[in-house]
């Protein structure tokens, strides 16, 4: 397995935020986590690279547990994270973006370089000038998405990378995801959007208030409308 | 005309170390978020470094070998610093760094006398740079010339450093987002410890420069750090080229206001810089800040108010304390009394930062006006010492009043800033205005008349205000404003969401621990006799700061025990060791790195304990220090 999680806790300050998460993920599998707003998604995420501070559980990570360690040094491993706020550095130009995320070649991942990711996203070869701040919420969901693809990571986190995009521009987006798994980068995908999740993933789960209710193949959900009602909104 | 010129060049001269220094602070502040008080004591190291090895180096390459030297070692001690002490605080609330860092600068004056001795030192004169250039019947250092070339010269270095190496774009986004640099691999420790060499770096080396223009002595850093911080507030926290204009802007202030307006020279800059963070907080160059991210309040302990046996506890407490005119003697009577006031002082302080969540740094300010009140109607009116008392505390009200109705607009550290502001321009009054004020000579002869005179007679008056205003600020605490109060401290834009006029409330708030410090000003003046500036100074500021935070900011009345401990300890060191700022600066780090808590809010905890044992690895137990913000 490329990343298992398991018996995943999460809090903020008092609050219980997520409840005994597992799930896995396999070599160079697109996985989508399914969830309404609030289910705990990003929360997931952030505490699988140790943005939250008080998680406990176990994160393994091809094959070795880096729950106990700082976010540094797990993304260095090469599990990258795609924040759902983008969080663009707005004063950077978009080369300048794209260099904060620069890691060392992996021998185990595919190598990203300024070039191929200006020929992935063609929109941010177009402005590598241009600081972040004064780009579209689309160009710069495409950067912030090549900044993590910089450190050359063999895992991503994509954190709900369709949330307000216009239409056309989440077609380019579900193409960059398929060309990003062609190339063997695992995915875990955060999704409200069952329909979006359809077009890229291998396998679904889904989460609710903090816990996972539903883990299984995209047919498999497909061929229980109960569950989907009731814990998506479509 | 030409003496003109050469003012002008010479304040431009001035302005190379300033903007060194401000740069250094303006770096480390942009990717730490730590305001580093300690910067002017990084500074005068570096001044004294640099002393001693250009007198051991010779020859010209000696000369600028040992500046650069110096600069480095210095840096190293900064890493050091960093390493040790500000990474176990860089989730602390500000507060605590600034004081932090302040107890360093407390440590580093007491060694570095130890070290040079307490005289000034006059260093070499810089070779090739030891003559003067006449200017149409003017002299001009060349040494100054250099230094005017030099400034330009290394904000060019800089903002290469900055726009041309990996290692600036990195700084940069940290600065920005430090959790996303993270996200993205880059081990934010060793960031953050090179800013913080690169800052001192040039914090060094702004004082090696200083030694052929200057002596060099243990004052120097206090001096330097209010400069910078007036520099930084108006150029703009973070922004390097705005270090650089405001460094040239206070420089010619400095340089010019002497001239033109020799009484209120002092207060010029801090007009200035006032005036900015009213119309622009964020500074010049600067740019205003997202609201900072910050987990919704989890106080561990929730306030409520005494139970009847503790009420019977605190009278208790208050009868013994009462009994000491039994037993005492006159001069346990008059540190007795002191003590009490400076309980007034803390307790007004602590309202405003922990009800209040507004942390004042020049709560002194409200202090010493109280005693000029008293001084006032006492010597020029020849009041009765109960109608001085009752009046007096009035120019404390006023002056929070006006500053106060400013100082609310704005939050967090430059709140800070704009109180230390507004409290440095009533000291450069007070300082300043010979004619009212007697400037240091002070106002001599404020003595209590004859039914307060006797040691214990006034021992018993500062004990008895001192217990009704603690239980009136208390009362406060649970009273409908305390609660309206609490929640703009805990969420501005929610309590204004529910009706609540936050503004005025704080104003509210700041008049009256303004009112309440003028107070204790009030009748220190009468225990002393005589009022001076320093009553209002920064010292006394931060004293009041250190009192609040021994007994604990989270708490409702730590600030009476932290007081009680304090002044005791600072009455009794002063008596037994020369070396009582490295000890007070020492024990300043050690309460914020270790008891973040404080006295009574370390009680609270362990009493909260064992009542009942909270579950294995609480996680409110394991971020002791995140709700005091």
């Amino acid at each position: 397995m490329k990343l298992t999680v398991q018996d995943l806790n999460s809090h903020y300050g008092p609050a219980h935020i997520l409840f005994d998460i597992g799930f896995e993920v396999g070599e160079g599998e697109v996985v989508a986590l399914l969830g309404r707003n609030g289910a705990g998604k990003s929360t997931t995420f952030r505490s699988i690279v140790g943005l939250v501070a008080q998680r406990s559980g176990r994160i393994m990570f091809e094959g070795k547990d880096v729950s106990a360690r700082p976010t540094h040094e797990i993304v260095r491993d090469g599990l990258g994270y795609v924040p759902e706020e983008r969080r663009i550095f707005t004063d950077l130009t978009v080369e300048e973006n794209l260099e904060v995320g620069r890691q060392p070649k992996r021998p185990n991942a595919p190598h990203w370089t300024r070039d191929k990711l200006f020929s992935l996203f063609p929109n941010l070869g177009e402005m590598k000038n241009r600081p972040g701040g004064r780009m579209s919420g689309g160009e710069q969901q495409m950067l912030t998405i090549a900044r993590t693809l910089m450190g050359n990571p063999s895992l991503v986190l994509l954190d709900e990378p369709s949330e307000g995009l216009s239409p056309k521009i989440v077609e380019q987006m579900v193409d960059a995801i398929l060309t990003m798994k062609k190339e063997g980068v695992s995915i875990v995908v955060s999704e409200q959007n069952l329909h979006f999740a359809r077009l890229i993933s291998d396998r679904a789960y889904i989460i609710e208030r903090g816990r996972i209710c539903f883990g299984g193949t995209m047919a498999e959900l497909d061929a229980r409308p109960d569950i989907r009602d009731a814990h998506l909104s479509l | 005309m030409a003496f003109y010129v050469v003012q002008f060049l010479t304040g431009l001269a001035s302005a190379a170390s300033l903007f060194l220094v401000a740069s250094g602070l303006s770096i480390i502040f942009g990717v730490t978020r730590i305001v580093n008080f300690a910067h002017g004591a990084f500074y005068m190291i570096g001044a004294y470094v640099a002393f001693t090895l250009t007198e051991r180096l010779s020859g010209a390459f000696g000369f600028w070998g040992a500046i650069v030297i110096a600069a480095f070692a210095v840096a190293l001690i900064g890493v050091l610093v960093e390493m040790v002490l500000l990474r176990r605080i860089y989730h602390a609330p500000e507060l605590f760094q600034l004081l932090a860092t302040f107890g360093l600068t407390l440590m580093v004056e007491d060694l570095v006398v130890l070290i040079w001795g307490p005289d000034d030192l006059v260093g070499r004169r810089a070779p090739g740079f030891k003559g003067a250039i006449d200017f149409f019947g003017q002299n001009i250092p060349s040494y100054d010339l250099f230094l005017i070339v030099l400034g330009p010269v290394v904000l060019g270095i800089l903002w290469l450093l900055f726009q041309r190496t990996r290692w600036g774009v990195l700084v940069r986004a940290a600065t920005q987002d430090r959790d996303m640099v993270a996200a993205l691999g880059v081990n934010q420790k060793w960031l953050f410890t090179s800013v913080f060499a690169v800052g001192v770096f040039l914090a060094a080396l702004g004082g090696a420069l200083q030694i052929p223009r200057d002596a060099v002595h243990h004052a120097m850093d206090l001096r330097i750090i209010v400069e910078v911080f007036v520099v930084v507030v108006i150029g703009g926290l973070g922004s390097i080229i705005g270090a650089f204009v405001a460094a040239v802007l206070v420089s010619e202030l400095n340089a010019f206001g002497i001239l033109i307006f020799p009484k209120i020279s002092i207060i010029l800059v801090f007009l200035v810089m006032a005036a900015v963070l009213i119309v622009r907080p964020w500074g010049l160059f600067g740019r205003p800040e997202a609201p900072a991210r910050k987990t919704p309040g989890l106080t561990v302990n929730p306030w409520r108010p005494l139970t009847s046996n503790e009420r019977l506890a605190s009278l208790a407490a208050f009868v013994i304390a009462a009994t000491l005119p039994l037993f005492a003697g006159n001069y346990a009577l008059t540190v007795g009394s002191e003590i009490a006031i400076f309980v007034i002082f803390a307790v007004s302080l602590h309202f405003l930062m922990s009800v209040g969540g507004l942390a004042s740094f020049g709560h002194a300010a409200y202090f010493g006006l109280g005693a000029y009140g008293v001084a006032f109607l006492a010597k020029m009116a020849g009041l009765p010492m109960i109608v001085c008392l009752l009046l007096g505390p009035l120019l404390g009200c006023m002056g929070a009043a006006v500053f106060g109705f400013f100082a609310v607009q704005l939050s967090g550290v430059y709140f800070a800033m704009l109180t230390l502001a507004f409290a440095q321009i009533v000291w450069s009054i007070a300082f300043q205005w010979v004619s009212v004020t007697g400037g240091d000579n002070g106002i001599l002869g404020v003595w209590p008349s004859s039914w307060a005179a006797s040691p214990s007679h006034f021992y018993w008056l500062a004990l008895g205000v001192a217990a009704l205003v603690t239980i009136a600020l208390r009362a406060m605490v649970f009273s409908p404003f305390g609660y309206a109060l609490r929640a703009t401290r805990d969420s501005l834009l929610r309590s204004e969401a529910v009706g609540i006029n936050a503004k005025r409330i704080q104003w509210t708030a700041f008049v009256i621990a303004g009112t309440t410090a003028g107070i204790g000003g009030a009748l220190f003046a009468y225990l002393k006799g005589s009022v001076f500036p320093d009553n209002l100074g920064i010292s006394l500021s931060v004293d009041a700061l250190v009192m609040v935070l021994l007994g604990g900011v989270e708490t409702v009345s730590g600030a009476v025990i932290g007081a009680i401990v304090y002044k005791a300890l600072n009455i009794w060191l002063v008596s037994q060791t020369d070396l009582s700022k490295l000890v007070l600066g020492g024990f300043i780090v050690l309460i914020v790195v270790v008891f973040p808590k404080g006295i009574v809010g370390m009680l609270e905890m362990l009493a909260q304990r064992r009542r009942k044992t909270s579950p294995p690895g609480s996680p409110l137990l394991a971020k002791p220090i995140e709700s005091a913000e």
